[in-house]
């Protein structure tokens, strides 16, 4: 058990924690650059959303597509310039329980969707299954 | 409002004399315990040195306690089901159906939330840590938190009994029975808050071994010279933390139709009652994958342990573990092949059902292969990991015919997959944490378990399982289908006289190993374990003494292979002298805390005025969670210190009882 | 001891991870259980999404311009937290509070902005009561505004412990992981506003 009192882990070859970044030097005004940059790349990729979803300028039916890459690209800005989580060798356990995680979160959503559409394409309307109790 | 909500007299189960009966003797038990305890003067140290520890050796041991005590609850339950089906041929047996439903209800909640659950997360506690080297877990207190959470669902169940009824729906509650317009008393209720509130302890403690396990390892402890159960609790920790939270969702959009008058699975307004099986179901199967990996764990230590060899196959093992991980996620719907989703979605989960049999056939192949050319020792956690591997292959091989839909259009629950699921749950599960209970008994408590009851025991257990389960395989194939309350067909009742047979035996079982205990302890003296190596192990645990200071160890291992302890040892004998004395530092350990126990408590207070819709009471109990996780992070003093001398005084004892029983230096 | 080659604290050498590392990791992991807490709900909204039971549907009631004053309230609130944590960083006492005082403000803006929206749905007869799809509606935004809700408060304790016990490492650790709660937060609005608003809303 390490003391109370730690500091941050420094030094190469040691894991950062989670949404920790190594900020050698300079310090905050690379720390707030960082943040910056995020903010605008997530606030054009935001509005992008909401103005391909009426414009016309997308082809319809892959509005949904589109959005869907938008998001992800949002998620992917908020990881990165918020979350600081790279790929580098410090970040590895951190990068990994993320995959696992978008991993589960794919096979619940993508295998409920499936199933719950053939389900639903099977069953009787609820009204008529309602009716027949009676 | 009312001031007690809708609880009032009738919700004590007057007219009802076994309840009544059951319930007055539960308490009474309760009240003789807790009275002994005050009156001899022992509840300081049980509050000082129990409930308020934080230490993952105590938690461990009182998970323990919590699955073994509600063993009998749930046993009680099958036996009263196996009397009544063996007397209800042309008559209504002695339970009628409203209490026949609870039953089953109460018994497959109980063994799989408070039997299987906290047995193997008991092992994993104690264990865990001890193997990988390391003083306890990332999150000490959160451990004691989790611990008193299942205590609390437990509590919330058994109150059930005595007050008010219990869920009448199975122990996965399908809407629409579930939904209040069917089920309008406070059974199902009972049910929801008890599993919710324990689940969220179980979520923590996944969340709490995910982290140990990856990030908190004695130095040179690489991946690949962990331990097997090391590796089995870590898939088990992921599948828990990816798993529990699909519960907590369905389960909480269940509560939100029964209490706020939504429709996620109604008859009305659009509901979707399948969606509930198909998420219930998305936690569910994971779930017996996170029963059954820890058990792979302990029986891998126990073969390799009592054939003298390691384990053959490591590589292959660590690889399969991580293969059952993902693929358990990958074959929900063969819970529901009969539900409709077609063809396509039936075969597509169906070849996934039938390759995850695959890698845990590796593993029964490098089970006995490490008993091949071994000097086996037939100690009883080796006869349990024997009779585990002959019962969970045929409970494996009904399942793979199980996931072959078109079977399972004849087989889906009958009595056939009532006799599979718990071939595999109590030949792989109950086995397993017997296994382990009789190997680890001796590191926590300092002397080993009666070896000739033990035998009886397992003996008792495997012929009265093979009794009480191999006749169900026939008459669910003779067409009798679950939880009948009573039946016409002539043709089943020599099946279940014969079962009923079966669970007396598993009774016998079950006294020779509350007679094992009572014996040991009583005469314990003999059975000591001075060495703290009384099976001539090969892991870090059984360096150290039995049982453990609360420091684990006094100096951190350092480990250079597989098998961390037996190189170490080894060398020792061939030297005839102890590793030499390590360089004392003083030692910070977590301090005892309150908090887990205290929460638990508005937990329960929480729970009991949600189900009985006691609303200023719930009020109460929340901000009492609230306040206590506030003083608990208000504090300043988190660590004792202990000092170096008093590490190198305890250490030197323990090292001085080691060398002095010649066993150990013995080639 | 420690010769530090390879990755981090799994090469053979290390020992255990230094308490930051872990105690971060370990609330990475808790935040990831949420995420597929959220996913169950997600995949409900989405077999939900149609059954409206004759009431109205999303392109009858959600109103864009709402959420895009509440994303971009999250969206501003997520970098002001992260200006609080380079201001944690430095010990810089002042500049933490103030960035931790905007960040409430704006999530406390989102809260609001919310509530106001449930409050008029539910006005007009289109309570979670109503229909499946508005029960999973309600559930699943609702769900992210609890959370936003338990965040605003660890928030003001997290302020309150800065100036009772300044920036001691558990309350350093504390702080990150709140900042990681926080921009996970704005993560899953992300899918929010596009899976349940913008989707409803395509012409």
């Amino acid at each position: 058990m390490s003391a109370v009192h730690d500091t941050p882990a420094t030094g190469a070859g040691i894991d950062l924690a989670p949404g920790e970044e190594r900020l050698d030097g300079s310090g905050v005004a690379q720390g707030v650059r960082g943040y910056l940059i995020g903010l605008v790349l997530a606030a054009v990729l935001t509005a992008a959303s909401f103005y391909f979803c009426f414009s016309g300028l997308i082809y319809g039916p892959a509005i949904p597509a589109a959005l869907v890459a938008l998001a992800a690209a949002q998620m992917g800005v908020h990881l990165v310039f918020f979350l600081h989580l790279t790929t580098g060798p410090d970040n590895t356990n951190n990068a990994l329980a993320l995959a696992f995680g978008v991993l589960i979160v794919t096979l619940v959503i993508g295998g409920s969707l499936w199933i719950m559409a053939h389900l639903n394409h099977n069953m009787a309307p609820m009204s008529q299954l309602m009716d027949m109790q009676r | 409002m009312k001031l007690l909500g809708r609880l009032n007299w009738d919700a004590l189960p007057l007219d009802q004399p076994i309840p009544m009966i059951a319930s007055a003797a539960v308490a009474m038990g309760i009240l003789a315990v807790l009275a002994w305890v005050v009156i001899r003067g022992h509840f300081p140290y049980v509050w000082r040195e129990w409930l308020t520890s934080v230490d993952h050796k105590r938690i461990g041991v009182m998970y323990t306690l919590l699955a073994m005590v509600m063993l009998l609850r749930g046993f009680s339950d099958a036996l009263m089901m196996r009397s009544q089906q063996a007397l209800a041929f042309h008559s209504q047996g002695y339970l009628p159906p409203q209490h026949y439903d609870q039953v089953f209800s109460a018994h497959g909640t109980i063994m799989i939330f408070f039997v299987a659950m906290p047995f193997m997360i008991g092992l994993m506690n104690f264990v865990v840590p001890l193997q990988l080297g390391v003083r306890d877990v990332a999150f000490p207190t959160l451990n004691s938190v989790s611990f008193w959470l299942t205590a609390t669902g437990a509590l919330l169940v058994n109150l059930s009994l005595g007050i008010g009824e219990f869920a009448r729906t199975g122990w996965l509650p399908y809407p629409p029975l579930s939904e209040l317009t069917y089920s309008p008393g406070v059974g199902v209720d009972y049910y929801l808050w008890s599993v919710q509130i324990s689940g969220v302890g179980t979520l923590l403690t996944g969340i709490n071994f995910v982290t140990t396990i990856l990030k908190l390892r004695a130095p040179g402890m690489g991946y690949l010279r962990m331990p097997m159960f090391c590796w089995t609790s870590l898939a088990a920790s992921l599948l828990i933390v990816a798993a529990f939270p699909i519960l907590t969702a369905t389960l909480a959009m269940l509560t939100l139709d029964r209490y706020l008058g939504f429709h996620f699975f109604t008859n009305e307004a659009g509901g979707n009652m399948m969606m509930f099986m198909n998420l219930i179901w998305a936690w569910g199967h994971p779930e017996v994958y996170i029963l059954i990996l820890p058990a792979f764990g302990i029986f891998s230590e126990v073969v390799s342990t009592f054939s003298g060899k390691p384990l053959f196959g490591y590589r292959s093992m660590v690889i399969a573990t991580m293969a059952i991980c993902l693929l358990s996620f990958m074959v929900w719907l063969h819970h529901f092949f009969t539900m409709g989703a077609g063809a396509d979605v039936n075969a597509v989960f169906g070849v996934m059902s039938m390759i995850i049999a695959v890698p845990t056939g590796v593993k029964v192949f490098n089970w006995l292969f490490t008993l091949f050319g071994g000097r086996v020792r037939f100690e009883p956690p080796l006869l349990w990991a024997i009779g585990f591997m002959i019962t969970f292959v045929i409970g494996g091989m009904t399942g793979v015919l199980l996931a072959v839909p078109p079977a399972d259009f004849l087989l889906h629950n009958s009595l056939f997959l009532v006799a599979h699921f718990h071939n595999v749950i109590i030949g792989g599960v109950l086995f397993g944490a017997f296994a382990g209970y009789e190997y680890w008994f001796p590191k926590a408590f300092g002397f080993r378990l009666h070896a000739g009851l033990g035998k009886a025991a397992f003996w008792c257990w495997l012929v009265g399982f093979y009794l009480a389960f191999m006749p169900l395989y026939v008459a669910g194939l003779e067409g009798m289908t679950r939880r009948m309350q009573h039946y016409d067909v002539a043709a089943w009742r020599p099946w279940l006289l014969i079962a009923a047979g079966g669970a007396a035996v598993i009774l016998a079982g079950i006294v020779c190993q509350i007679a094992e205990l009572w014996v040991s302890i009583m005469r314990r003296e003999p059975l000591r374990d001075v060495t703290g190596d009384p099976w001539d192990g090969r892991s870090l645990e059984w360096s150290t003494a039995s049982p453990p200071p609360a420091f684990n160890f006094a100096v951190m291992p350092e480990v250079r292979g597989q098998d961390a302890y037996w190189a170490v040892k080894q060398q020792a004998r061939a030297q005839a002298r102890p590793p030499s004395e390590p360089e004392y530092e003083s030692i910070e350990t977590p301090r005892n805390s309150p908090t887990g126990f205290v929460c638990a408590f508005f937990a329960t207070v929480l729970g009991f005025a949600l189900i009985w819709h006691i609303w200023w009471m719930a009020i109460a109990g929340l901000v009492g969670a609230w306040a206590t996780f506030v003083a608990f992070a208000w504090r300043d003093r988190v660590e004792n210190v202990l000092p170096a001398e008093d590490v190198a005084r305890i250490d030197r004892r323990n090292r001085q009882a080691r060398s002095a029983a010649p066993a150990v230096l013995a080639p | 001891m420690t010769a530090a080659h390879a990755a981090g604290s799994n090469s053979l050498a290390s020992g255990p991870a230094s308490k930051r590392v872990y105690v971060g990791y370990g609330f990475w992991i808790f935040i990831l259980s949420d995420m597929v807490m959220f996913s169950a709900f997600f995949a409900a909204f989405a077999v939900l999404a149609d059954a409206t039971a004759g009431g109205p549907g999303g392109r009858q009631l959600f109103n864009l311009t709402n959420v895009a004053w509440e994303t971009a309230c999250l969206l501003l609130s997520s970098f002001a937290c992260g200006m609080a944590s380079i201001a944690a960083a430095s010990r810089n006492v002042l500049w933490f509070h103030l960035a931790m005082a905007v960040t409430f403000v704006l999530g406390a803006a989102f809260l609001g902005l919310e509530l106001k929206e449930f409050a008029g749905l539910a006005a007009d007869g289109a309570g979670p009561q109503r229909s499946a799809f508005l029960s999973a509606f309600f559930t699943l935004v609702g769900c992210h505004g609890l959370h936003i809700t338990a965040g605003l408060l660890w928030l003001l304790t997290m302020m309150a412990q800065v100036v009772a016990k300044g920036f001691r490492a558990d309350i350093l650790r504390r702080i990150l992981c709140f900042t990681l709660f926080w921009h996970a937060l704005d993560i899953i609005w992300v899918a929010i506003f596009t899976v349940v608003y913008l989707m409803e809303k395509i012409p």
